[in-house]
C-alpha cells in the first residue's frame, strides 16, 4: 500500500478533479466562485486547481492555527501563517480546497474562520485525499483519492513542487 | 511632583536574571523584558504577530484561540494607551478580560500585591499584565504566580517594556526587512526610558548593524558603555546616514528638575524638526512609542509627515501583544 501510494501522479489526480469541479460549478450554477486554500498542503493543491480552472477571482488562503480545538493541548503553532482572503466572502461561492481530510477537525476550523469574514452563499469542499476515521459529521463534495485507512496511520502530502503523498508506519 | 515613574524606586528586588521567562524546553512561559533572549525567540514573536495583523481585517475581528481565559490587566500605574491595547488584543484572541487599577483599588486599602494575586488566582485567572512604577514588579508576581499562570510585563519602573520594544522591532521589521544592514538612533530620556533599554536588546539581539542613543548627558545612565550602543550628544551628528529614528517621550512631570533646564531649550537641541531630519537617510522611519509632546520632542509637520509610522506602530501593538499572550499562555497550559 505506501509504495502503491507514493508513487501516484498527483498532477493527474488533481487534473481529474479540476473537470470534477468544473461540472460541479455549472451544475449548481456557482457564479464566479472564490477558490481559497488551507495553508499549507491544502493551498498547493488549490494553486492547481485555481490556475486548471481559470477563475476570475484571485485566490485566497487561510492558516486555521488560531482556531484549532486542540490549542490548550499542544499550544500555539508557531509556523502560523498570515491568512488572507481577497475581496468579500460576504454572498458569494466558496470553494474550500485541503489536502487530507481526516478527522474532519481541520475543515471545522476553517469553515469557522471563513464565517468571521462573512456569510457566504454556500460552501464547497475540495480534498485530494479522503482518508477515512471521520470524527465529525463532514464530508466532501470533491474528492481526489480515496482511502480507507485505520486512525493510526498517517498520510502527508509533500511539496510544493513536486507533489507527492507519503506514509509512516505508526 | 509624581513619585510613581522615578527611576531610583527599588522595594522590589531588581531582576537578575531572565531565566524565569522560559521553561524548560526553552519556550516564552512569562514574558518580562527582552533581555537574554534568542534570536529565534525575537523572531518567533514577530511571526506569529505577522499572522494576527491579519485578524483586523476581519468581519468579526476575532480568533477563538484564547477563549475560556481570564486574563488580568493589573495597573498599578496609571496609563491608558497601553492597557487598551492590551485590553483590545485579549478580546480579539475571546478571552474574558478584567481591568483592575490598583492605584484606586485595594492596595490603598493595605492589600499587599501577593493577597492580590492570590485572591485573582482563586478566582482562575490564566494571565496578569502588569504595570508597576518598580523596577522588577513583573519579575517578583512571575516568581510567585501559580504554575498555570503566565506574566507579561507592560512596563516595570525603568527596567523595561518589553511588549513595546518589540512592537517596535516589528514596526521597523515590516518596513525594512533587514536588521543587519540597519543604523537605528534612539533619541531622549535614556535615563528613565523601559522602553528605551528593552529596544536596544532587542536591536542588538536581532543584529542590528549600529544602535546610536542621541541624549543630553545628564539623560544617559551610567552604565550606557555596557548597553552596546554609540553615543551621540549633539542630534544633527547623530542623525547622519541613520535608517530609523526612535523618539522617547520626555516625562513633562521631570522638566522642573535639574537634569532639564526648559522645554523650549530641550526642543533646541533635540526636537526632531524638518530641517534635522534631512540629515538621515531620504527614507528615513520616525517612531514615537506616543503620546507626543508635540514641539517638545518633534514638530507636529514630522509626527504627521510622511516618514512618521506612529499610527501603524499602535495597529501592530495590539497584534504584537496578541502574539505575546497567545505563545506564553499555549506553551504554558502545552507543558503543564
Amino acid at each position: 500500500m505506501d509504495k502503491e501510494l507514493t508513487a501516484i501522479d498527483i498532477d493527474e489526480v488533481i487534473e481529474a478533479m479540476a473537470d470534477d469541479l468544473a461540472r460541479y460549478i455549472k451544475r449548481k450554477n456557482m457564479v464566479d466562485p472564490l477558490m481559497i486554500g488551507v495553508h499549507t498542503g491544502g493551498l498547493w493543491v488549490a494553486e492547481r486547481l485555481h490556475q486548471h480552472l481559470g477563475l476570475a477571482k484571485p485566490l485566497g488562503e487561510i492558516d486555521i492555527s488560531f482556531y484549532r480545538d486542540d490549542f490548550t493541548r499542544i499550544g500555539l503553532n508557531p509556523q502560523v501563517k498570515p491568512s488572507h482572503i481577497p475581496g468579500e466572502v460576504e454572498s458569494e461561492h466558496i470553494i474550500l480546497v485541503d489536502d487530507v481530510l481526516f478527522t474532519g477537525r481541520t475543515i471545522r476550523a476553517a469553515l469557522n474562520e471563513i464565517f468571521d469574514y462573512g456569510r457566504p452563499d454556500s460552501v464547497t469542499l475540495a480534498v485530494l485525499v479522503d482518508r477515512g476515521a471521520r470524527e465529525l459529521p463532514l464530508h466532501a463534495d470533491i474528492v481526489g483519492l480515496k482511502l480507507d485507512l485505520s486512525p493510526e496511520k498517517q498520510v502527508k502530502l509533500t511539496g510544493p513542487a513536486p507533489l507527492a503523498l507519503e506514509t509512516n508506519r505508526n | 511632583m509624581n513619585s510613581s515613574n522615578q527611576a531610583a524606586s527599588t522595594s522590589f528586588k531588581a531582576p537578575d536574571s531572565s531565566r524565569l521567562q522560559l521553561d524548560e524546553q526553552g519556550r516564552l512561559r512569562h514574558f518580562l523584558t527582552t533581555e537574554s533572549l534568542s534570536k529565534e525567540i525575537l523572531t518567533e514573536i514577530m511571526d506569529v504577530a505577522e499572522s494576527f495583523s491579519s485578524v483586523g481585517n476581519q468581519a468579526v475581528k476575532k480568533v477563538p484561540v484564547l477563549r475560556g481565559k481570564t486574563i488580568v490587566n493589573l495597573f498599578f500605574e496609571n496609563s491608558t494607551r497601553t492597557r487598551t491595547t492590551f485590553d483590545l488584543a485579549a478580546k480579539r484572541l475571546s478571552a474574558d478580560v478584567i481591568n483592575l487599577n490598583i492605584a484606586t483599588s485595594a492596595a490603598s486599602k493595605g492589600e499587599s500585591v501577593l493577597d492580590t494575586i492570590r485572591t485573582l488566582e482563586a478566582m482562575h485567572a490564566d494571565m496578569f499584565v502588569v504595570r508597576h512604577s518598580d523596577s522588577g514588579a513583573a519579575h517578583f508576581i512571575a516568581a510567585n504566580v501559580a504554575p498555570h499562570v503566565s506574566v507579561i510585563n507592560a512596563g516595570d519602573g525603568s527596567h523595561a517594556h518589553p511588549t513595546q520594544a518589540m512592537l517596535d522591532m516589528f514596526t521597523i521589521r515590516r518596513v525594512k526587512e533587514s536588521f543587519a544592514e540597519l543604523k537605528v538612533a534612539i533619541i531622549g530620556d535614556i535615563l528613565h526610558s523601559r522602553v528605551a533599554r528593552s529596544q536596544i536588546h532587542a536591536l542588538n539581539t536581532l543584529g542590528t548593524k549600529e544602535v546610536r542613543v542621541i541624549a543630553p548627558k545628564t539623560l544617559l545612565p551610567s552604565d550606557t558603555d555596557s548597553l552596546g550602543v554609540h553615543v551621540y550628544a549633539d542630534l544633527r551628528t547623530g542623525l547622519k546616514d541613520v535608517d530609523v529614528i526612535i523618539m522617547l517621550r520626555l516625562q513633562r512631570e521631570r522638566m522642573g528638575g535639574a537634569l532639564l533646564p526648559s522645554e523650549h531649550e530641550y526642543f533646541e537641541c533635540f526636537g526632531l524638526t524638518e530641517e534635522k531630519l534631512a540629515y538621515a537617510k531620504p527614507d528615513v522611519m520616525v517612531m514615537h512609542p506616543g503620546p507626543i509632546n508635540r514641539g517638545v520632542e518633534m514638530e507636529a509637520a514630522v509626527a504627521e509627515g510622511p516618514h512618521s509610522v506612529i499610527l501603524q506602530q499602535v495597529a501592530n501593538g495590539i497584534a504584537v501583544r496578541m502574539a505575546v499572550m497567545t505563545l506564553t499562555l499555549g506553551q504554558n497550559r502545552a507543558a503543564s
